[in-house]
């Protein structure tokens, strides 16, 4: 019998405890590149609400893991996505995507950047405005895929396509990052738990 | 709001059989923090099919060369290699311009990392990091040290064999994978409780960088090739629904 002459995508292996020194070197405590990667997410000259998005990742145990890298994935504002097939233009210097890494004592992480719009779905559906997080770690096999989303944003959250395919609704609350306001600033809170009662929703893409 | 006339050509399902599951209790640290529950699956949408770019503003020429990129006014200690390879997807058709990042231990097994504490010395004229964008035909090039083995707590008695770790993007944000490179014949690659949370001969072959000899520089540096495969992509889009129904 002859076979389909696909390949096969390569295994993932984990990112092990040292990956700051390949994604994050400046975290690592050494200069190595002009300048790392990811640090900006939205640019100068994005439209929307500033926010900041701040959290932990938590173990099995409720302890924070404080050596895990985070990427973000975003659109814009208008729910654009920067990349050719991202549905229109986005503004000069916004890329949408950002790395972060936990603090070494205390596993807080967080970033900067503009509140993305809603984006199209799948069918002619409509999804509520998220953040896709993807999460690497030492023990952590293959990286895991979130979503966030925001806690003001009830109605279409609601309305969600995909928060509506998770059966659980009280699972569903693991992906909503609380808003709250500190010193005038938009702060969105967005803790993750891998494992346990309260894990977070993952997905298979 | 992005209004694609369509829902957009999706990326293949990730076969899972040739990935290590979340939970392998030989590998301790994933006890706690593999997911118990079954993942959800998501249709892809706009977020899905699209990733960052990276261009030549964003890395320096000389960010591939390990032996060079972190020079304190000579070269590392170790034995000289070149790893280079393609990245394709599963339709075998190459991934130009996509960003390749890699991370090693130094040639005597340790990382220039302040956790770790292994007792073989920081190398002052290697870094252990580089990156790279693959060219048109999904080429990548990096020149560095071997790594060496390291031994790490788990068991009491277990030892890395040779790696480096490989982060890739593709063009799209699902096809985001981070890998580790072994060397082909190392004997430590079968007692890896690392390598064997990999639960099929074949996938481990796969992740095993092979003894190029057409590759090397001779009196010089040797050569290992690493392909590296990212999930393939439909090149026709089926619509079972039309919009709005
Ligand atoms: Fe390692």
């Amino acid at each position: 019998m002859t076979k389909l002459d696909y390949l096969t995508e390569t295994p993932s292996q984990t990112a092990g405890p040292y990956v700051h020194i390949g994604l994050a070197p400046g975290a690592a405590g050494f200069d190595i590149y002009r300048q790392e990667l990811g640090w900006d997410i939205a640019g100068p000259n994005a439209a929307g609400e500033r926010i900041r998005v701040e959290g932990r990742v938590m173990d099995g145990t409720g302890s924070p893991i404080k050596d895990v890298l985070l990427e973000a994935w975003q659109a814009n504002a208008a729910g654009v996505y920067a990349h050719p097939e991202g549905g229109g233009d986005v503004e000069e210097g916004f890329r949408g995507w950002g790395r972060v890494i936990t603090d070494f004592a205390t596993g807080e992480w967080g970033f900067d950047t503009v509140k993305p719009g809603a984006t199209a779905g799948r069918n002619g559906s409509v999804q509520a405005p998220h953040i896709t997080l993807w999460i690497v770690a030492r023990g952590i096999n293959i990286g895991l895929n979130t979503r966030l989303y925001f806690s003001d944003e009830t109605e279409a959250n609601a309305n969600d396509p995909v928060i509506n395919t998770i059966e659980w609704e009280r699972r569903r609350q693991t992906l909503i990052a609380q808003r709250s306001k500190e010193d005038g600033k938009v702060v969105y809170r967005f803790d993750i738990n891998i494992q346990g009662q309260d894990e977070t929703v993952f997905f298979d893409v | 709001m992005s209004t694609p006339a369509n829902t957009p050509a999706e990326y293949y399902q990730r076969d899972r059989k040739q990935h290590p599951p979340a939970f392998t209790p030989t590998y301790k640290t994933s006890v706690t923090r593999s997911p118990q529950y079954s993942l959800i699956s998501l249709e892809q949408t706009v977020g899905e099919i699209s990733g960052p770019r990276f261009g030549h503003n964003d890395i320096d020429p000389i960010d591939n060369d390990l032996i060079k990129n972190y020079t304190h006014g000579g070269d590392p200690i170790g034995e000289r290699i070149i790893v280079h390879g393609r990245v394709l997807d599963e339709n075998a058709r190459p991934v130009p311009n996509t960003l390749v990042e890699i991370w090693q231990a130094n040639a005597g097994g340790r990382y220039r990392h302040k956790k770790d504490t292994y007792l073989a010395p920081i190398d002052p004229n290697f870094g252990g990091c580089g990156r790279t964008t693959t060219d048109e035909n999904g080429g990548y090039f990096f020149r560095t040290v071997k790594p060496g083995a390291y031994p790490w707590r788990n068991m009491v008695n277990d030892w890395r064999p040779a790696h480096i770790h490989v982060s890739v993007f593709g063009a799209s944000f699902s096809q985001r994978l981070i890998t580790q490179l072994y060397f082909e014949g190392d004997p430590l690659i079968a007692k890896c409780p690392i390598v064997q949370t990999i639960p099929d001969a074949d996938a481990i072959d796969r992740v095993t960088a092979k003894l190029d000899m057409n590759a090397t520089i001779p009196l010089d540096t040797i050569a290992y090739r690493f392909d590296i495969v990212l999930r393939g992509r439909r090149s026709t889009m089926f619509e079972n629904r039309l919009e709005g129904n």
